[in-house]
């Protein structure tokens, strides 16, 4: 039996060199050569300034923005460092509400969130999506409903056609792929940032 | 449910099924020693390798020699993450300027990541350096795979050999296993994702302004490097918080479905090294037989209860399925599927959010880890739990005809059997132990996030996820305090060796057995009555011992639901 401590010793060195050090970095040199934008976070630029990431949901309130799926993550409370408090897409700390199907904490959340909703917009079922906290609290995507029911009210803050911007869903909406898998959606941050060009004309 | 959720559904299966032949027979060389497309590369590295660590590949080990080499070697990885998360914050690559991590939290890690369990009490990106990331976790996501892979070959080569007394070299099969199957795969794979849009660099957190003017620091890090290997080793612990739902961490649904297979592909394909080891492809179809019907049965329950949505959505209106705590790119169907197949293998990585899944959707994967994993399982480590079942099952057979019972031309006598019971009587000791402790211990009472029925499950799960080596949880629960960072550990650890050791007892006593060829008395392992032999008897052992405490948590809930109780 003694006779395996060397190997039990030498071999873990060699084999976390191999695979925790120079896996990874290789990796991560040959990564960036390929892929530039997709390695550093697929951030978006606009007058020089990085405004987010393609990928991680942003939150927004405005009326003439789409809005995006509730988001349940949270942050250190400024005040006591042992508490935290509601932070929507904290990109630095990503979670979900883990709120159970008999919490009445979810129902009542639900209940406010599509009373809301439908005075918003009587003429449209709430989609779900636009109620529900995503997984990570950084959802960048909303399901085409959820972006059409939005339509009114973004028209007439910007005080835009209807149709104009229906269309302007329409022409953001990615579908399956291959027609397969996944669902349909609209990823919000690239539909307010053609909304934004749409304006500005 | 909808057709094209189903063909999603199919379209996984058949190109699970398809991968195991040409991955077992790539495997079976590995394991065999044999020169592979690779060698020419690796066979240099390798051979460096055995000669600066001291190994003779050609000295095979007896069963108690392999199992306390295993053992050496985890005690090492323990010692490596344990130092390098509590110096974390003097050690290089920590652009966040992460802190030490607490000790008990640093244990917890620790014994997670040597036990391929992934337990995230941890939040990725908001405790952990990238150096803590790359050699505290990314390395042992390899070294634990491959000990599950080993052990499960190990295991096979009792039943395939004959009056032998070794079982392999664990230094060599460790070494092979990294260098011939992890690694290549891991690396084309990061590549993959990187292209589908997942980080991997080592500069800093992004500061963005928002659209509306916010402030918004973005994680970022050697995301894909860690998740190929995360995935493909059915480790599962996240590099983020939010594990697979972060947009980084699983970007598209494409992303999202190759992740899957990685779950399951090399779990299946030790089914195709078993057949090929023990001389009878045939056996090994037949076991994954088994794992299939139990694994589309799940995906089927699971599906439907999650396209139903709840009592509450149902009174409001909303249709579309329970999409809380689920990503739009994945839907209900994706999200369901992944929780499936997360907790049929002891992977443990989440798309979607189980405390938020409905009471029998949440049901499903809980009871995937109750059985113990052996639905295509862990790497390795479901092969050898599900031949256990095999032995009891072979054992139950052999009590209703009173024949001495044989399987693969090995008999199975009182010492495989009492080894079999062994490992598998700690699943109901740790999992129902703890738990009772965990709901009436103040300290850890006031870790549930809901109240009710939903409360206790969050507690049974974490435990049934600790036990299996899973890591996927019931997130509500707070994890990350005293009492449960040392009892998890515990359920973590007694829940892995305790089941090893056993199984490699099995493996040596085999191995020294004669084979004998079959008879016109032997039962037949390669047909129909033997899949759902074993198939009756993992549900009749699993429902027996979990049904009470599944019939208090997520059953009781559904019928609450249903009559209109909120907690």
């Amino acid at each position: 039996m003694l006779r395996e401590i060397r190997p039990a010793i030498v071999l873990l060195l060699v084999l976390t060199a191999i695979t925790g050090l120079a896996y990874p970095l290789a990796m991560t040199a040959i990564a960036g050569a390929l892929f530039p934008s997709q390695a550093q976070g697929s951030l978006i630029e606009k007058d020089g300034k990085v405004v987010g990431s393609a990928l991680i949901g942003q939150e927004f309130k405005d009326d003439k923005y789409f809005h995006g799926r509730l988001s349940a993550t949270l942050a250190p409370d400024p005040n006591d460092s042992s508490k935290t408090v509601p932070a929507p897409y904290n990109a630095a700390n990503s979670g979900g509400s883990n709120l159970g199907p008999t919490s009445k904490a979810l129902a009542d959340r639900l209940k406010e969130d599509v009373d809301k909703l439908k005075a918003e917009n009587p003429n449209a079922a709430v989609p779900v999506d636009l109620v529900t906290t995503s997984a990570s609290g950084l959802d960048p995507d909303i399901s085409p409903e959820a972006a059409q029911f939005q339509v009114p009210r973004v028209a007439k803050a910007r005080n835009l056609p209807e149709d104009t911007v229906r269309q302007l869903v329409a022409s953001s909406v990615q579908g399956r792929m291959l027609g397969l898998l996944g669902e349909p959606r609209v990823n919000v941050l690239a539909l307010n940032l053609a909304l934004d060009r749409a304006s500005a004309k | 449910m909808t057709m094209i959720g189903w063909l999603q559904i199919i379209l996984f299966c058949v190109v699970i099924v398809a991968f195991t032949k040409p991955l077992g027979w790539y495997m079976t060389r590995v394991f065999g020693g044999e020169r592979t497309f690779l060698s020419p590369v690796l066979r240099p590295i390798e051979a460096g390798i055995y000669r600066v660590s001291g190994v003779d590949e050609k000295r095979e080990q007896h069963w108690l020699t392999y199992t306390v080499a295993m053992l050496l070697f985890h005690v090492g990885g323990f010692l490596v993450i344990y130092g390098v998360m509590r110096l974390q914050a003097v050690l290089p690559f920590n652009p966040a300027g992460q802190g030490a991590v607490a000790e008990d939290l640093s244990f917890n890690t620790a014994v997670s990541f040597i036990t391929n369990t992934n337990w995230q009490n941890y939040g990725g990106e908001s405790t952990l350096s990238y150096l803590t990331q790359m050699v505290g976790l990314t390395h042992q996501n390899f070294l634990s795979a491959a000990t599950g892979i080993v052990l499960a070959v190990a295991l096979i080569r009792g039943f395939a050999r004959a009056s032998a007394r070794t079982v392999g070299n664990f230094w060599v099969d460790v070494t092979r296993c990294t260098l011939y199957v992890l690694l290549p795969i891991c690396i084309v794979y990061t590549l993959f994702l990187v292209w589908q849009g997942m980080p991997q660099t080592l500069g800093a957190y992004v500061e963005a302004t928002t659209l509306e003017g916010a402030r918004q620091t973005i994680a970022v890090g050697p995301v894909a490097s860690q998740v190929a290997i995360k995935m493909l080793g059915t480790n599962g612990g996240g590099f983020f918080n939010a594990n697979a739902a972060h947009p980084f961490e699983n970007p598209t649904a494409f992303s999202n479905f190759v992740q899957m297979l990685s779950i399951f592909v090399l779990g299946a394909a030790l089914t195709n090294v078993f057949g090929r080891m023990v001389g009878n492809q045939r056996q090994g179809w037949a076991i994954l037989a088994v794992m299939g019907l139990l694994f589309v049965a799940g995906v089927g329950v699971c599906y439907w209860a999650e396209a139903n949505g709840t009592a509450t959505m149902h009174a409001l209106g909303l249709t579309g399925g329970n999409m809380e705590g689920k990503e739009v790119r994945f839907g209900i169907v994706a999200s369901s599927l992944f929780a499936v197949i997360t907790t049929a293998a002891s992977c443990g990585a989440v798309n979607a959010m189980h405390d938020s899944f409905t009471a029998l959707g949440g049901m499903i994967p809980l009871i995937n880890m109750q059985l113990g994993e052996i639905i295509v399982g862990g790497v390795g480590a479901g092969m050898y739990g599900m031949l256990l079942f095999v032995i009891l099952a072979i054992f139950v057979a052999g009590l209703m005809v009173g024949r001495t019972p044989e399987y693969v031309g090995k008999k199975i006598e009182a010492r495989e059997v009492k080894m079999a019971m062994l490992a598998i009587l700690v699943l109901p000791l740790m999992i129902l132990g703890w738990t009772a402790v965990g709901v009436v211990y103040p300290a850890a009472v006031a870790s549930m996030a809901n109240a009710g029925p939903h409360g206790f499950t969050e507690v049974l799960y974490a435990f049934t996820s600790g036990t299996a080596n899973n890591g996927s949880a019931f997130a509500g629960l707070t994890g990350n305090t005293f009492f449960y960072n040392l009892t998890l550990a515990s359920a973590m650890f007694v829940g892995r060796f305790f089941m090893i050791v056993p199984a490699m007892a099995i493996a040596g006593s085999l191995a020294a057995k004669k084979s004998i060829p079959p008879s016109m008395g032997t039962f037949p392992t390669t047909g129909g009555l033997f899949v759902g032999l074993v198939v009756g008897v993992i549900l009749i052992m699993g429902g027996l011992t979990f049904f009470p405490a599944l019939a208090l948590g997520p059953i009781v809930e559904h019928l609450a639901m249903n009559a209109g109780n909120l907690f």
